[in-house]
């Protein structure tokens, strides 16, 4: 079996990195040829930075997803401390539905939240467009927000938050000098998640955009729609990079931190 | 009481934008367009049956692909040394970081008729093949984008199983067979269970994959709810009625996978 997983693990490398490598080889190709290398060009690159759909809908998509998951934190952050102090029969059945957007099908949340927004255009004057995608993102977010915060809720001590209104704090004051440092990892990584969800998402938004307000993977799905064009290449290896210094900074972070504790 | 109505919000929110939505799929799924209740869009999902049953055919291949393929693996991982293992499940991670569109993209330019692998077969003299507009480029397409799903759960399972567990069979008796049937597997089945509903439902209702891979041919349940709601054929009816049947479709199997992980556990 180790054997087995070594040969299995090289083949599943090269099988998940050779498509993205050639990806980003031919991004630098001078012809829009797919097989053969003809030359060297950056100019891929240079009409990518110019063609305005591109970027407009890379700064859409950044609106989006900031909106989205800052509403969703605070949302979803509120929503948790609110549901721990419930009774167990109703929080079990909130968060059972809580995790419904997170096992459901993408495809069907879309169409779920588009025939909302149909029957809303219908009747008012209402356009598909920034709000529908904003209200469609934090729906799918709020949840994970939850999710993340509510074990840091249950691991804390209940009786410090009594403890500190009964030496004089204020609710707010409680929740602010008590409770947040506590759940603040929680809150953290919750925004994380529903902020890269909602850059990452393709399917509710092809669902819930209307024609002004495209986001960078629609933009994407209607480039790979239409005639091929290495300016999808050029794309694929700016976010891959990006993607690697994200993550070499993440876990630099972490060892830093690591570091520090350790030295404590 | 003060407290609890801090949720108020997100319990109002969730009321309009989440269950709501999913009432107004199955009341659109049962009436017609004067509102009047009917059966008929249901009964005709059921004209669409080879597109069901090639969806969920496809996934499953996708799925045991995946299992077999990750098994090894998170075997392998499960025994080196943690930041190592962490190392190497952040490079299988890696890619999932990419848009899934950019993922499938770069395999449709592989694939196609004059990609790059055919290039490379008429270089050493045989094809051109037709890879691509097939269903193989489909299960490709879904191994592709939801194996690390199968390896992560599969590896986090099996990193807590105490390896002196295995020298304990060894010395009782076991060959490294048995160890893997009669000790790795059983205590390894919660993450099975979970990697299977994480890259089988995914698949079973992606419209992407099978619409850039697979051509016009290789229809999925994904392409057809899309072709009710946004594509010519319009009708909302039949699209809500067929995304109630999917639902279903993933109740079952996740209903499945739990009961076999409670299962385990009362043998245990």
């Amino acid at each position: 079996m180790k054997t087995l997983g070594k040969i299995a693990l090289v083949l599943v490398l090269l099988f998940l990195y050779v498509p993205i490598f050639v990806l980003i080889v031919f991004s630098f190709n001078e012809t829009k040829s797919r097989a053969v290398f003809s030359g060297f060009t950056f100019d891929w690159y240079i009409k990518l930075f110019n063609n305005r759909i591109i970027i407009r809908s890379l700064i859409n998509t950044l609106i989006i997803s900031a909106a989205a998951s800052i509403i969703s934190t605070v949302l979803g952050t509120f929503a948790a401390v609110g549901i721990s102090r419930m009774r167990k029969l109703p929080k079990k059945l909130i968060l059972g539905a809580t995790n419904i957007p997170i096992v459901n099908p993408e495809i069907v949340t879309g169409v779920s939240l588009m025939l909302l927004f149909v029957f809303f255009t219908a009747r008012m004057h209402f356009e598909f467009g920034f709000a529908t995608l904003l209200i469609a993102h934090i729906t799918f977010d709020v949840p994970y927000v939850v999710l993340n915060v509510m074990p840091k809720l249950a691991q804390m001590d209940p009786n410090i938050y009594d403890a500190a209104l009964d030496l004089g704090c204020s609710p707010i004051k409680a929740f602010r000098k008590v409770v947040m440092p506590q759940i603040l990892p929680g809150v953290l990584s919750g925004f994380i998640m529903s902020f890269t969800y909602s850059l990452d998402d393709f399917v509710v938004s092809y669902f819930t955009s209307g024609p002004t307000t495209q986001t960078l993977p629609i933009t994407i799905y209607s480039m790979t729609r239409r005639k091929v064009s290495p300016e999808i290449n050029a794309l694929s290896t700016i976010l891959f990079l990006v993607v690697v210094i994200a993550l070499l900074v993440r876990s630099g972070m972490f060892r830093v931190m690591e570091k520090r504790r350790n030295r404590q | 009481m003060k407290t609890k109505l801090l949720s108020v919000p997100y319990l109002v929110w969730m009321g309009v934008f989440m269950i709501v939505p999913l009432l107004m799929v199955a009341y659109f799924a049962l009436t017609d367009d004067n509102g009047t209740f009917t059966l008929n869009y249901i009964t005709d999902v059921g004209q669409y049956a080879n597109v069901f049953v090639r969806s969920v055919g496809l996934s499953v291949i996708a799925t045991v692909i995946c299992l077999v393929i990750a098994y090894p693996i998170a075997f392998l991982l499960s025994g080196l040394k943690q930041h190592r293992s962490m190392t190497i499940v952040m490079i299988i991670m890696l890619p999932m970081w990419m848009n899934f569109l950019l993922r499938t993209y770069a395999w449709m330019s592989l694939l196609g008729n004059n990609g790059y692998i055919n290039h490379v077969l008429g270089l050493i003299g045989i094809g051109p093949y037709k890879l691509i507009n097939t269903s193989g480029a489909v299960v490709l397409g879904m191994v592709y984008n939801y194996l690390p799903f199968m390896i992560l759960p599969l590896y986090s399972v099996m990193e807590k199983i105490d390896p002196s567990l295995y020298e304990a069979a060894g010395d009782l008796g076991c060959n490294s067979r048995q160890v893997i049937t009669k000790v790795v597997f059983p205590l390894s089945v919660p993450g099975i269970t979970l990697g299977i509903t994480m890259v089988f439902v995914p698949a079973v209702s992606t419209f992407i994959i099978s619409r850039m891979l697979g051509g016009g041919s290789n229809l999925l349940i994904g392409d057809l709810i899309e072709m009710q709601f946004l594509g010519n054929a319009y009708n909302p009816h039949l699209g809500a009625a067929i995304s109630l049947v999917l639902m279903v479709i993933v109740l079952l199997i996740m209903t499945l996978m739990n009961s076999f992980d409670n299962e385990e556990q009362v043998l245990v």
